[in-house]
């Protein structure tokens, strides 16, 4: 952009400053049925490409797998949608008109994008109730949460959840000392109560018995339709068991793409997965 | 009655609230009702030490509501407490009109004996109670808003953000030792004369400025737990225990740290606005980084993330200081020194932990 550019909207009269603009981002457009556009998205660490030219398209109401060898880029997808992570380029957009990458993680989790950590990541020091309540779809600026009381309806919506999660025992214990498979419980309850639009699942399963993996199954695919879901895992048997659409990640970019049959049929992604 | 939970389910609170009023109000009436002399006689040396300590108690829970239930380790809360007690200090000295030694009617003594003819932009306005007072709110409230903005929202933490903290400190108190900044450079500001109209040599007036000190602690430590117990206050402690995962479900993490540490500063002013007139002198050793770090000292004594303990942790290092720079003026720093690291390997929960697992057993 030249100077005279640059200094240009200054002087118009009937625009303010870009910075004076309120944040707020634009309501989520779903006219074309996409929820999630990344387009040639690169990133690198310290010359290392984690993500290479990698395009990735989720449509509304989609329950998508991506499944990929350990440093496929999986994680570090998340976190560029979630905008933990700058890309070096190409664009993400949520819906047809909000950019990810020019929002901080707040805004993005606002916008409506749910994230579940590959360790589970709870408030430990914080009741199972509290947890839910901190995560709950609200007003999350500083005085409104000051000030902020539970109402009727709020704490049906937590009994709910509680319910859902199987943790409806136990309200008020600490997060910190439930086993392992409950906290993943929780972490999707939280994600649960934000309202997401769109949940990233990173995981869901580890550390869980066969009958708590079945649950999940069963959770995530009722999810569907209304959320669109991705979920990240290993566990190929889960995958089996939820799957529609399934997507390889490796090398930082999509190798493959299809029903779980074709692409465990893919001459490529057998090579990737036993290093023919 | 929902509106007084948070104070009558806090069993410790409530003794500390009910101990802070019994003191309220018997040193003042002991003080005053009864000669000199009389057994029940509390002398004012007394009364005014107390005094101070309850400043002190107040300067400990703005910092317990940034380390404690926060998270950030603040080495530099000493100088919102200074900042405070220079906006006390410059209003005392304007009252001292023309009694000073050098008997100008506008200028302080110092400002006479450095050559100067003209009171500084700075210093107008300090003739008035109530713009000294609001500037002990804005000037603490102002340097915090301004060094929290920059270090929250580029999201400097941890060890960094202390040694940042201490830096600001550090560096106000080489600028307040400086005679140019018109402060009353090494000597600070002194011999006060008295404040709105009652001279602070007066028993009576000392009674007053303890009774402030006491309520300013009681309303503080009700509007910290308030603070604590409602939402922010979970989303606080949710920030100190697991930050980017506060942000993935929406919280603007900088903003909240920038709210409470702001309200922090404002609390560490007015704690520092009523110690001046007590002890009657503020000069930069207030600043010094020493300072701050004891008054996390006194944090991590008393217990974190309780208040109460920040109270007590006050009230006993200061009085344990008080009694051992008397006694063994040379050990003090040993004995301030071994104390920190006995709590921290004996009692990481700190005295007041003590308590809470006798109660819970």
């Amino acid at each position: 952009m030249t100077m005279i550019e640059s200094i240009h909207p200054i002087f118009k009269r009937d625009e303010v400053f870009e910075f004076l603009k309120p944040e707020a981002a634009p309501s989520l457009n779903l006219s074309s049925g996409v929820i999630l556009y990344l387009e040639g998205i690169s990133v690198s660490f310290d010359g290392f490409k984690a993500i290479n030219d990698l395009n990735l398209y989720i449509n509304d109401g989609e329950l998508r797998c991506i499944i990929g060898p350990n440093g496929a880029g999986k994680t570090t997808m998340m976190d560029i949608i979630t905008g933990k992570t700058k890309p070096d380029s190409g664009s993400a957009w949520f819906g047809q008109n909000i950019n990810l990458l020019k929002m901080d993680e707040p805004s993005i989790a606002a916008a409506g994008i749910g994230r579940k950590f590959q360790k589970p990541t709870v408030f430990e020091s914080h009741t199972v109730h509290d947890n839910l309540e901190l995560a709950m779809a609200a007003d999350k600026t500083v005085f409104p949460t000051l000030t902020a009381k539970l109402n009727s309806e709020q704490e049906d919506r937590i009994a709910e959840t509680l319910k859902l999660i199987g943790l409806q025992e136990h309200p008020y214990n600490y997060a910190g000392s439930l086993s392992h498979g409950q906290k993943q419980w929780l972490e999707i309850g939280m994600l649960l109560m934000q309202r997401p639009k769109l949940l990233l699942i990173d995981e869901p399963v580890a550390g869980m018995t066969h009958q708590e993996m079945d649950r999940t199954a069963e959770l995530l695919t009722s999810l569907a339709g209304e959320h669109s879901v991705v979920v990240v895992e290993h566990d190929m048997d889960f995958i089996r068991s939820i799957a529609r659409k399934v997507s390889v990640l490796h090398q930082g970019s999509i190798l493959a793409e299809g029903t779980m049959d074709e692409v465990q049929n893919n001459q490529k992604v057998i090579e990737v997965y036993l290093g023919g | 009655m929902s509106l007084l939970k948070p104070i009558y389910t806090d069993k410790p609170g409530m003794i500390l609230l009910t101990v802070l009023t019994a003191t309220a109000v018997i040193v003042p009436v002991f003080n005053l009702a009864f000669p000199e002399g009389h057994a029940l006689h509390i002398s004012t040396f007394t009364m005014t030490l107390i005094g101070k300590y309850l400043c002190y108690a107040l300067l400990a829970i703005a910092v317990d509501l940034v380390w404690g239930y926060l998270g950030i380790l603040s080495l530099g809360h000493g100088a919102f407490f200074a900042l405070g007690g220079y906006a006390m200090g410059m209003y005392l000295m304007r009252q001292i009109g023309d009694r000073g030694v050098y008997g100008n009617p506008i200028l302080p003594d110092f400002m006479v004996f450095l050559n100067w003819h003209e009171l500084p932009w700075f210093w107008h306005g300090f003739n008035w109670f109530w713009f000294a007072m609001l500037m002990v709110i804005l000037v603490p409230a102002a340097l915090a808003f301004v060094f929290g903005w920059f270090a929250f929202s580029s999201r400097v933490t941890g060890v960094y953000l202390s040694i940042i903290t201490q830096a600001m400190t550090y560096a106000l108190w080489l600028a307040f030792f400086r005679n140019e900044m018109g402060f009353g450079g090494n000597n600070g500001l002194t011999d006060f004369k008295d404040i709105l109209g009652f001279s602070l040599q007066n028993d009576t007036t000392k009674a007053g400025l303890f009774l402030a000190s006491a309520i300013a602690l009681g309303l503080g430590y009700v509007i910290c737990r308030y603070i604590t117990q409602s939402k922010l206050g979970k989303v606080s402690t949710a920030i100190r225990d697991q930050e980017s995962r506060v942000r993935f479900i929406g919280y603007k993490v900088q903003n909240f740290k920038l709210f409470i540490f702001t309200f922090s500063a404002i609390l560490a002013g007015i704690a520092g606005a009523l110690y001046v007139p007590q002890v009657g002198i503020i000069n930069p050793t207030e600043f010094s980084p020493l300072n701050s770090i004891e008054i996390v000292i006194w944090v991590a004594v008393g217990g974190r993330a309780t208040l109460y303990g920040a109270v007590t942790g006050a009230l006993v290092v200061n009085y344990a200081k008080s009694y051992l720079t008397a006694a063994f003026p040379d050990a003090w720093l040993f004995g301030l020194g071994a104390l920190f690291i006995l709590v921290t390997l004996f009692l990481p929960r700190g005295i007041t932990g003590l308590l809470r697992k006798k109660e819970g057993q």
